[in-house]
């Protein structure tokens, strides 16, 4: 499956998970007390350099992936346009655009198998609930590996609704998808058990 | 304790593919799409815990890169915007749908439709709402306001959440934990 993590290599892909997920939570705290279109525009300008440092081809994904922000930036624009508050509006916009930037960063420079050591590394106090390491890797795995084979059943059952209607098979497809996704579960935990049981 | 882990991990497996389907038509054509119905079914299916901790594994595997959320989205990004309160949300709203179907022994159909509109509409948007506004720094009333045009979609997707777990009921009635 494909992952967030951009394929273009740059600087930032060598620095360790960890370290980068501080920054980020630093710079997220120090944003939100920031104030003012100047001072917000200015981190914005630095969240872009960042970006383009990475060369035209991350820029360019860094930008495409903000794509889904576009409606709330619209919205906010025409409210304040509306209310006369010009600055108002662009220190939202400003500081709601670079937090996502930022992170999305984080999020296009980090390998998804990092990412996961230190959100295991993050749960490690868990295990004294109940969830040891092992069992939080093999439930991620569990997920990775079923969204494909879930996804196929979805178009199984909708290429038989289709051969059986002229209509289309809308919600209709979703109780037999979840009946595929209990079953599949029970059939998992009798493989499991028969490989040794619960980890 | 095999069986907990396979329908947890499977049902945030379900979660994904319901927000990558692309999209269900609604009478009158209006896309929507069926992610949060999966929140919903979450809980009225395996239950308040089960039902937590799948909406959970969906978040960490969204959190950590993987673009499961409708529309593609994904990472920490999806964290820092406007939308950061409903996620915060999902797993809360998946809990307290699943306890209304333990604990309301009445036609599962009935109490589904309840757990589903409780959780997935009053929980969430009590999360959502505030995230909201705070991110886009609205005053409660506004950000409500944008919230608004969701809920028909939402509340005919608690009936078809209410409709699928009535359809579970019967043809797994073993398989729904929510009245194991």
């Amino acid at each position: 499956m494909l992952t967030l993590t951009s394929e273009v290599q740059i600087w930032a892909h060598r620095l360790p998970a960890g370290v980068k997920l501080a920054v980020l939570a630093v710079a997220t705290t120090a944003l939100f007390r920031l104030h003012g279109p100047l001072p917000l525009a200015a981190a914005f300008g630095a969240v872009a350099v960042v970006s383009a440092t990475g060369g035209p081809r991350f820029a360019g994904q860094s930008a495409r992936i903000l794509r889904p922000l576009w409606p709330f930036v619209l919205m906010v624009g025409l409210w304040h346009l509306f209310t006369r508050d010009i600055a108002g509006g662009a220190e939202v916009i400003l500081r709601m655009t670079t937090a996502v930037a930022a992170a999305n960063f984080v999020t296009m420079t980090t390998r998804l198998a990092d990412m996961q050591r230190v959100l295991e590394w993050l749960c490690r106090p868990l295990a004294a609930l109940g969830l040891p390491p092992a069992r939080l890797a093999l439930a991620l795995a569990l997920v990775i590996r079923f969204i494909p084979v879930l996804q196929d059943r979805a178009g199984q059952i909708s290429a038989a609704w289709s051969a059986r209607s002229a209509r289309r098979a809308g919600w209709r497809t979703v109780a037999p998808l979840t009946a595929a996704a209990l079953d599949d579960a029970a059939h998992v935990a009798d493989a499991l058990r028969a490989r040794g049981g619960s980890v | 304790m095999e069986k907990n882990l396979t329908h947890i991990a499977l049902f945030a497996a379900l979660i994904a593919v319901l927000g990558l389907v692309p999209k269900i038509d609604l009478i009158g054509g209006v896309p929507i799409t069926a992610q949060s119905m999966g929140i919903m079914l979450c809980g009225t299916v395996l239950g308040a815990k089960r039902g937590a901790l799948a909406v959970l594994l969906f978040l960490a595997l969204v959190a950590i890169g993987l673009p499961l959320l409708s529309g593609g989205r994904g990472g920490l990004g999806v964290f820092a915007g406007p939308s950061v309160g409903y996620l915060i949300g999902f797993p809360i709203a998946a809990f307290v749908a699943g306890l209304i179907v333990e604990r309301w022994t009445t036609a599962i159909g009935v109490s589904a439709f309840a757990g589903a509109v409780v959780g997935g509409i009053v929980v969430l948007y009590a999360f959502g709402i505030p995230g909201m506004a705070f991110v886009m720094q609205k005053s409660m009333p506004e950000a409500a306001a944008m919230a608004l045009p969701f809920l028909p979609g939402d509340l005919i997707k608690s009936v078809l959440a209410a409709l699928i777990t009535q359809g579970i009921a019967r043809m797994r009635p073993e398989a729904l934990l929510s009245r194991a």
